[in-house]
């Protein structure tokens, strides 16, 4: 084996680690604001992608250990599970983990040969396919009159048993997908925004989860496991497109801090566009890849048939990466440049 | 009515002359595909094709009277490319033209050899020097290891000697990672 | 003094363990009994012996000189007796053999008549030369017959002379040694390398982490009769690396595909300027060189080593350890595993690392690339490797090439960051020595191609000569003949048809006649006989051939 004979102490399995560690602020303030239900979600999809990723390398001939202690099919499970609302049905989260793994992640070629973000193809295969239970988010628990506990969390996941007094109380839209119904029902931004599930910026609740992501992918950016481009263009990319309608109808489109304090849009843009494997390399490539992932969020909320935009915009964007890294080779040592563009070459 | 066909009729004529004149001034010498095919095969001009060298066998290929895989010397890589170039599928080495061998180089045993010309006039590259009732030797640098030499001698004295491998011949090999499980 | 300095995109830095061994003196290599003198040290032809098996030869004599420009002539690193011309293992990865010149040394270390050269006083070309033939090549690593790099051609004038003491790889110290003991002999060869390339600007650029070779070196130069500014520049790796330190101290990149030289730079390392020193002024060529030997050793240290010493020896000297797992000719970011601890010291040898599994733990397994860049981020030649990486696996060569495989420097940083621990360097290797060979392959293929077509224009001028010459033949006849029935006037059939056998005859004897040389007419019954001789062995061969010749092979 020749040079070199030394590495660096980094691993695979150490930056999904942090990746993992970033998550933890998101986690903890979503027990604190929705209950303890999440971890359910959290273990049950964890589980199910070990097993599925077990599965999976057996049946295509790779040694199993190596692959699972690379930690990325938790990663994969955590950030579908994160995105579910937080009292999704067992077979809901399930579904979603078992085609992210093996469809998304194992049929495309395993680590580091999928297309597209395994988590949110699981996400828009959910949220396409059934559009009720994905809409049906507990509320927060300032908002909710009685408050569900780790075991009956379970209960309700596994058996669909509700507390048949408390459904309503418990489940409601979320913000976004209040936004929407209000603005089909001809309200203004305005009168929407007047019910109280909405709060200083986001909602109620969701605003404080934004900031745990926001807060993870910082510590993230800090260990430059994730770098500065992605999210920052993307978040700049959702508050160019929501500021530039809000600023010309505010009654129809919703502010762009709105936007950004939905906590899909943080999740998003430090933990989901920054994958390495389905995103852009190039610096200018990044930046055009989160600008782009921004964009279209705000065009799939506005004027798409979901609520929330985020993960289509992700996939669509996927969808355009080797091109946009072809167009955005950068310059070399030496100022030789991209093949495309030099017609010497 | 009149004007309409004189319209018609004078784009005619303009076209034609642009095309007339185009195909006067951009005329394309010879056969390009068959070049390009050319330019794949290894020029070993061992007629394993069935075609009497490398430039005849691109002329059939190019014609669609013979097919990619019948070049063992050019090997799976080089019909791939054919495949590639041609937009056909890759098929695998017609075994009746031969197999793939290494590359070899022909040497004539200086002792055994009667100076009898035969293998000089079947060398299809000029890569033998010697005259008759003298001493034959094979450049190396020009040999083609096509073989084509071997069967004419009289007395048996051409074998093909494979390419050892030396330094300035070296080449580092494709790194072996293991991924998957060996079975 | 203080300098802008500049930096370079990318690099890293990896444990230094310079410690190890450059707080030791420099010793001497005892003489060893055999010398196994490689004659491939350089880059370009590699040299022709000049000597016998059995000469007697002397320290310093030549004994394998110069082929061609790009090429440095071989010495005897001590004196004694030529025992063997052939192929022996030699310090190269692939662990085939090649041509050396083997010594048994008689222990007199008896020196050649060494006379200095009084290099102001020659003419440039005569000096490059004299040079060229004392052997000298960059000791830096990539053995560049130095007299060809001394050479500021017709156009080009390097204004800007840069001296690299930046040794970047980690565990080596002889250029730090060297600069700390024999700072004026470094001096003394840039200042011929100052004469020769016309150069007005002199840096040396020194890696902070050598504050004693930055000290010795400043203090010679404060002795120097020009203008040497030595430049302390941050350790980084690659930074020895000549493209990165010229960007360093200078702030210029040499363009991709071009030389230093094309922006007026030329690069040397220090120990070039040393042993360009030892053979201007002490008419000493090139047969010996510091070494570090460290790592897994009991006393890593610098030694001055004979060319051709076998590595054994120095790793025997040093105190070999057990649990030794390999050793390597060079740093362990860029350096050559060895086939055998028996191959030589050679001229591109600066240092001996010895590896055991606690300074070396086997690298990890390799896992799938998940394109996070942080290759792209350590590259000096700011490339992508994860995209050259994966066009290289895939055999896509010409879009590697597309995407700047060969600005690749090969320094390793890719591989040392990649945390899916994958061996980007060999890749990229195999890459380039691929596409060398293809290119080889290419040209090979040219030449069949065009000789096949010659020999197929040759048959057919040939073919085309021989009718044409027939054709005269017979038309001659045929006026003959014709002439002949003119004078009987009275034709018939049966003269008709006896006219058509006679030119038919005609024409047989014409092709006879073009077979047989026309100067056997008129010749003397000696001659006759000669050619009858002659005629008797073709016709024996032509039994041998069981074939009749073309007239074309005949003598």
């Amino acid at each position: 084996m020749p040079a070199p004979f030394i590495l660096d102490r980094s691993s695979v399995t150490q930056v999904m680690a942090w990746v993992l560690v970033a998550l933890l602020p998101g986690v903890a303030t979503y027990v604190w604001l929705f209950g303890p239900g999440i971890l359910v979600t959290l273990a049950l999809a964890t589980v199910t992608a070990l097993a599925a990723e077990a599965a999976m390398l057996k049946a295509r001939g790779y040694p199993a250990k190596p692959f699972l202690a690379d930690l990325s099919a938790i990663v994969t499970a955590w950030l579908l599970a994160l995105s579910l609302p937080s009292l999704a049905p067992w077979w809901l989260i399930v579904t979603g983990t078992l085609f992210a793994i093996v469809v998304a992640k194992h049929l495309y070629g395993g680590l580091g040969q999928n297309i597209f973000n395994p988590a949110m193809v699981g996400y828009a295969v959910l949220i396409v396919s059934f559009p009720v239970q994905m809409t049906q988010w507990a509320g927060p628990l300032e908002l909710t009159a009685t408050p569900l506990s780790l075991t009956q969390s379970a209960s309700v996941i596994f058996g669909g048993d509700f507390p048949k007094a408390t459904l309503d109380a418990v489940t409601m839209a979320t913000p976004l997908d209040a936004l929407r119904t209000g603005l089909l029902q001809q309200l203004t931004v305005d009168e929407v925004m007047t019910r109280s599930i909405f709060g200083h910026y986001g909602g109620v609740g969701f605003e404080w989860l934004a900031a745990a992501f926001l807060l993870g992918g910082l510590l993230l950016w800090a260990l430059r496991i994730i770098s500065w481009q992605v999210p920052l263009a993307f978040l700049a990319g959702i508050w160019l497109a929501a500021g530039f309608l809000h600023f010309f109808d505010a009654g129809r489109f919703g502010a762009p801090w709105f936007h950004l304090f939905a906590p899909s849009v943080m999740l998003g843009a430090f933990f989901i566009a920054t994958d390495p494997v389905t995103g852009a390399t190039t610096p200018r490539g990044k930046l055009i890849f989160g600008l782009g992932a921004g964009l279209l969020t705000i065009i799939i909320r506005t004027w798409g048939g979901f609520p929330d935009g985020v993960a289509f915009a992700i996939l669509l964007m996927n969808l355009s990466v080797p091109l946009i890294d072809a167009w955005t080779q950068p310059r070399i040592y030496g100022g030789a440049k991209h093949p495309d563009k030099d017609p010497s070459a | 009515m009149l004007a309409a066909l004189l319209v018609m009729v004078g784009i005619a004529v303009v076209i034609g002359l642009v095309l007339g004149w185009s195909a006067i001034r951009l005329k394309v010498e010879g056969n390009p595909l068959a070049e390009k095919i050319d330019a794949i095969l290894p020029q070993t001009q061992c007629g394993q094709c069935g075609f009497p060298g490398c430039r005849p066998y691109a002329e059939a290929i190019a014609k669609g009277e013979a097919d990619i895989n019948q070049c063992p010397p050019g090997g799976e890589e080089g019909m791939k490319k054919l495949a590639d170039l041609l937009g056909v599928d890759p098929k695998p080495l017609d075994e009746s033209h031969g197999t793939p061998k290494p590359k070899s180089v022909a040497f004539i045993d200086e002792q055994t050899c009667i100076g009898c010309t035969l293998c000089i006039q079947a060398c299809p590259v000029d890569a033998i020097s010697g005259a008759a009732k003298q001493m034959h030797t094979i450049i190396a640098a020009e040999c083609t290891g096509c073989e084509l030499c071997v069967p004419p001698c009289p007395v048996d004295c051409i074998s093909m000697v494979p390419i050892a491998e030396d330094l300035p011949h070296w080449k580092w090999k494709h790194p072996v990672i293991m991924m998957k499980r060996v079975a | 003094m203080s300098r802008t300095l500049f930096t370079f995109k990318g690099g890293v830095h990896p444990p230094e363990h310079k410690t190890e061994s450059n707080t030791q003196p420099i010793h001497s290599a005892p003489l060893p009994r055999h010398l196994v003198i490689p004659l491939s040290q350089h880059i370009g032809n590699p040299a022709k012996p000049v000597v016998n098996v059995g000469d007697l030869v002397r320290k310093g004599q030549m004994i394998a000189a110069a082929d061609g420009y790009i090429s440095a002539a071989v010495h005897a690193s001590s004196s004694g007796t030529v025992t063997a011309i052939d192929m022996q293992a030699v310090p190269h990865i692939s662990g085939l053999h090649d041509l050396c010149i083997t010594l048994e040394t008689d222990g007199r270390d008896e020196w050649i008549e060494r006379t200095p050269l009084d290099y102001l006083a020659m003419a440039p070309t005569e000096l490059r030369m004299q040079l060229r033939d004392m052997g000298l090549a960059g000791l830096g690593g990539a053995v560049f017959p130095s007299a060809v790099k001394l050479d500021p051609g017709a156009a080009h004038l390097c204004p800007t002379l840069i001296i690299n003491g930046g040794e970047c790889e980690p565990w080596i110290t002889c250029d730090d040694l060297l600069m700390r003991h024999h700072a004026a002999d470094i001096l003394q060869g840039v200042a011929v390398m100052r004469h020769l390339l016309g150069s007005t600007e002199i840096l040396v650029g020194i890696e902070d982490n050598k504050p004693e070779a930055i000290a010795a070196m400043q203090a010679a130069a404060a002795r120097m009769d020009f203008a040497v500014e030595i430049v302390p520049v941050p350790a980084h790796y690659p930074g020895g690396g000549a493209k990165q330190m010229i960007q360093v101290l200078t702030g210029k990149e040499v363009p991709s595909g071009k030389l230093s030289t094309d922006i007026g730079i030329q690069v040397f390392n220090v120990g070039t300027a040393h042993a360009l020193a030892r053979a201007v002024h002490h008419g000493e060529p090139l047969i010996s060189r510091l070494v570090t030997v460290t790592g897994h050793v009991q006393r890593p240290q610098n030694f001055e080593v004979l060319i051709g010493t076998p590595m054994r020896t120095l790793i025997t000297l040093a105190g070999e350890r057990d649990g030794t797992t390999g050793v390597l000719m060079g740093g362990p970011m860029m350096g050559v595993p060895m086939p055998s601890l028996d191959v030589p010291v050679v001229k591109a040898t600066n240092c001996v690392l010895v590896k055991s599994a606690e300074l070396f733990p086997p690298l990890p397994r390799a896992m799938p690339c998940i394109r996070c860049t942080r290759c792209a981020d350590a590259c000096p030649a700011e490339l992508q490797p994860q995209e050259l990486f994966r066009f290289a696996k895939a055999g896509d060569f010409g879009r590697a090439q597309e995407y700047h495989l060969f600005d690749c420097i090969e320094c390793g940083c890719c591989s040392y960051v990649c945390p899916s621990h994958i061996p980007l360097v060999d890749y990229y290797r195999y890459a380039k020595s691929e596409i060398w060979a293809r290119e080889k392959e290419k040209r090979a293929s040219d030449l069949a191609r065009e000789r096949h077509e010659f020999r197929q224009f040759r048959i057919e001028r040939e073919k085309k000569e021989k009718a044409e010459k027939l054709a005269a033949k017979a038309q001659a006849k045929r006026t003959e003949l014709s002439a002949a029935p003119a004078e009987n006037a009275a034709t018939s059939e049966a003269d008709a048809k006896k006219a058509l056998i006679a030119a038919a005859m005609a024409r047989a004897q014409a092709r006879k006649a073009e077979a047989a040389p026309k100067n056997t007419d008129n010749v003397s019954p000696e001659t006759q006989r000669e050619i009858e001789e002659i005629e008797a062995r073709r016709a024996k061969i032509r039994e041998l051939a069981r074939k009749p010749l073309e007239p074309k092979e005949k003598n």
